[in-house]
């Protein structure tokens, strides 16, 4: 079984960081697994964690009443969950769920923003790739809001 | 002028008139009409504007009294020779259904009315029929309606020996000496003794219809007066074009601030597509009656200055007057070289002079090389 | 202009004549109608006159429902077969409503086929990428086809799918079969989706950065709402794929598709002669300006 300072260099988001940096950042994660249906969080709950997913599939929903839980996003292997433990409030927007099997790497929210405060290197490393995460899906987000498949395309 | 140059007499060019008639042709002049010199059946000499000239600007056209007897001492008429060969309204088919089954019932037929024959076609407007030949007939699929009209039509030209003040064919190399693609070509001179027609011949069909009427060999003299009248002409153009460049002057200007300038003036009227010699574009028109059992498909003029024009579903792709008038001028001055291997203006000046708004091409065009052309890259 | 002076008109317009008038339809009868999702319909006709129409994978029919208007198609079929020519069609206004709502026996007139092909053989020996959103898979289709029908010929084959919701996804069947029994690998994803979807949800643009396949050596060819087409031409870009090597296919107004009515200009571009397929090479100065 490989360690998480083994898995990390080949998941897309830590390319790049040296050993050491990931050595560090790997002092903050778990290996997590979810089960098909398995709730990683909820609207409204305190966010305080950073998924990468290793494999499978999590999906990301908005509640409604009368749309039911809608899916607005998934992240599936390469991919990250979670930003929003990076800036105040520390709070989920939306609800997270499983919908395959999945086995993710967990950082605890408030150890990585320790380590960025005391290694201020780290810290920018770790922004520019969030930042590049959230670019790429608000882009993408974006050209989704014009509804262009829609029947005014 | 060859050797082959003949020169025509009133009484001739009446005779060749009357031949052409005698043929079956329809035969087309110009005439006045409610003010402006407008296309219509002629039959004698006296139907031509005999001693009417023309004075035409930016968005003014007025007919006035020139104190002699010349029959063509005019320029632009308000119509080319389009709506005669291309009319504005053209049945394309018609459809029968029955009960199990619709039936298309319309072969090509033969043109409405008998062929025609035109006299009096501007050198500029004759460029105009060449392009039309080439856009029409010559592509990945022909006009067939077209096609059949133009097919037996005879085309007698005339040189300008009278510019206007919005011409400019001389810039766009049409003109005022008609170029080829005619079967006769008339220079008419009154002003050196009597009034006579120096007559080129363009196609065997020419020469043919002029072996009937009394035409004589012209002398060297008539050939250097006709000569001696066109470059004369030539010198006294209303507008100037420059065209070197111009292409890539209006490729490169797509994010002009000038085009808001000039949609602050279009009224997206259409005037300048309706009178344009060379502007092609059709539209569909499908009718049926009111049992639904009869439909017809018309073509129809169309105009790039409409909204309607670039629907696709949900909007049009050219909203703004800025992008139509845009669209227009580099249509007709860049992507038509591209397209057609020449610029699409033959420098009528109907456009100036019809434009309730005024606008000039040429100065529009000049307007570009003023400003520095800039292309901002949009993010 | 010599080449004008010496035209002889009455020879092109003879020629002209005989080749026959391109704005004359030809009645086909609706044999078959299949809802595809709540609106997109799959048409198969066939011609009334018993003449197949032969077409090549990317090519459109202006296609007639009499009193109402006619529209531009692409081709949805199999362009190796002999057979029905198909059409799928969605709702988007009185003409493809018409058309959409056309029952078993219905008489249509087709004009065509025109147009520029996908020419997918071009991507024989190397890898090919087909990305499409909403009913872009329809004109895809053929290329889709003629490809497997050769399959052994290509590489990677590649189809990544972006459709509006779950409903929305067309040919769902077939789909199956290419990803399960042909080699290919299909990606779908959605724009949103229920609850107890359980596939990806995103652009399909998302997918392009990391699916597997050799830029040097890809034909890609997309096809979809012209915001998702600049989208992905640029994320293959990025990925190193020649502008050249990737083709789109254009759509705009059109009212005779043959050229003459002037409607589908893009710039020097006629979409209905030049296209409706084209390399981004050609497109990606045209198609980043506004209102062009």
């Amino acid at each position: 079984m490989q360690t998480i300072e083994e898995y990390l260099p080949e998941h897309p988001f830590f390319a790049g960081l040296d050993q050491p940096t990931l050595e560090l950042l790997a002092g903050c994660a778990t290996n997590v697994h979810f089960n098909v249906n398995e709730v990683l969080f909820h609207e409204g709950d305190q966010a305080d964690t950073f998924y990468i997913v290793r494999k499978g599939l999590i999906a990301i929903q908005v509640q409604s009443p009368s749309a039911g839980g809608v899916v607005v996003d998934t992240a599936e292997a390469g991919g990250v969950v979670g930003w929003s433990w990076l800036v105040p409030p520390y709070r989920w927007m939306f609800d997270a769920r499983a919908s395959e099997s999945t086995s993710a790497v967990a950082f605890d929210g408030a150890c990585l923003r320790g380590k960025c405060e005391s290694d201020p290197a780290v810290g920018y490393a770790l922004m520019q790739r969030v930042a590049q995460v959230m670019l790429d899906r608000l882009e993408a987000a974006r050209l989704r809001l014009i509804d262009m498949y829609g029947s005014s395309s | 002028m060859t050797d082959d140059t003949r020169v025509l007499g009133l009484a001739g060019l009446q005779a060749l008139i009357d031949y052409l008639g005698l043929r079956g042709y329809t035969v087309i002049g110009p005439t006045v009409r409610d003010g402006a010199i407008v296309n219509a059946p002629i039959s004698s000499l006296d139907d031509l504007p005999r001693g009417i000239g023309d004075e035409q600007d930016a968005a003014h056209y007025r007919l006035r009294d020139r104190g002699d007897e010349a029959l063509f001492g005019f320029a632009a008429g308000a119509q080319s020779a389009k709506p005669v060969l291309f009319p504005s309204d053209e049945l394309l088919w018609r459809s029968r259904r029955t009960a199990d089954v619709t039936v298309i019932d319309r072969e090509v037929e033969p043109p409405p009315g008998p062929p025609y024959a035109l006299i009096g076609v501007r050198s500029c407007d004759l460029r105009a029929i060449l392009m039309h030949d080439q856009i029409l007939l010559e592509r990945t699929a022909a006009d067939v309606h077209y096609a059949a009209r133009r097919a037996e039509s005879f085309v007698v030209a005339v040189a300008c020996t009278d510019p206007a003040g919005t011409c400019f064919c001389v810039s766009m190399d049409t003109g005022p000496s008609p170029r080829g693609g005619y079967d006769l070509a008339l220079t008419e001179l009154y002003a050196d003794g009597e009034h006579r027609f120096v007559v080129a011949v363009g196609t065997d069909r020419g020469a043919e219809v002029l072996a009937e009427v009394a035409a004589t060999t012209a002398t060297a003299d008539d050939v250097a007066v006709a000569k001696r009248v066109i470059t004369e002409a030539s010198g006294r153009m209303g507008r100037a074009l420059q065209t070197d460049g111009l292409k890539y002057l209006l490729y490169a200007n797509v994010e002009s601030p000038h085009w808001d300038e000039v949609a602050s003036r279009c009224l997206a009227c259409t005037n300048c597509t309706l009178v344009c010699p060379t502007c092609f574009c059709t539209s569909v028109e499908d009718v049926t009656d009111l049992t639904g059992v009869n439909a017809e498909r018309h073509r129809v003029w169309d105009s790039c200055f409409s909204e309607e024009f670039s629907y696709i579903h949900g909007g049009s792709v050219r909203e703004s007057t800025r992008s139509r008038y845009r669209q227009w001028i580099t249509h007709k001055l860049a992507a038509w070289e591209d397209q057609f291997g020449s610029f699409g203006c033959v420098g009528c000046g109907r456009c100036i002079t019809w434009c309730p708004a005024g606008i000039d091409i040429t100065v529009e065009a000049a307007a570009l090389r003023g400003t520095p052309s800039k292309t901002s890259q949009r993010s | 202009m010599t080449s004008l002076a010496e035209h002889d008109h009455a020879d092109a317009a003879a020629h002209a004549l005989a080749a026959g008038d391109a704005m004359l339809p030809r009645p086909y009868r609706v044999v078959r109608t299949r809802q595809d999702t709540r609106d997109t319909v799959t048409l198969q006709l066939e011609p009334v006159d018993g003449v197949p129409l032969k077409f090549s994978a990317g090519q459109f029919t202006m296609l007639h429902a009499f009193g109402v208007g006619e529209v531009p198609i692409s081709i949805s079929g199999d362009p190796t077969k002999e057979g029905l020519l198909e059409h799928t069609i969605r709702n988007v206004g009185s003409v493809s409503g018409a058309l959409v709502a056309a029952a078993p026996g219905t008489i249509l007139a087709v004009r065509g086929p025109f147009g520029t092909g996908w020419d997918v053989s071009d991507g024989l020996g190397g890898d090919v990428v087909f990305i499409t959103g909403g009913i872009g898979l329809a004109p895809l289709r053929p290329a889709i086809l003629e490809l497997l029908a050769n399959r052994e010929k290509y590489n990677r084959v590649v189809l990544l799918y972006g459709a509006r919701t779950p409903d929305d996804i067309l040919f769902g069947d077939e789909l199956r079969k290419w990803a399960d029994r042909m080699g290919v690998v299909v990606e779908v994803t959605v724009d949103n989706g229920p609850h107890n979807w359980r596939g990806r949800v995103g652009l399909v643009t998302q997918l392009i950065p990391r699916v597997g396949f050799d830029p040097a050596h890809t034909v890609a060819l997309v096809c979809g709402p012209e915001v998702m087409m600049r989208a992905s031409a640029m994320a293959l870009r990025d990925r190193g794929v020649p502008a050249a090597s990737i083709r789109l296919s254009m759509e705009r107004n059109m009212k005779c598709g043959v050229g003459l009515c002037g409607h589908c200009q893009l710039r020097e571009l006629f979409i209905c002669v030049d296209g409706p397929v084209l390399t981004y090479e050609r497109l990606a100065p045209l198609m980043s300006r506004w209102e062009l």
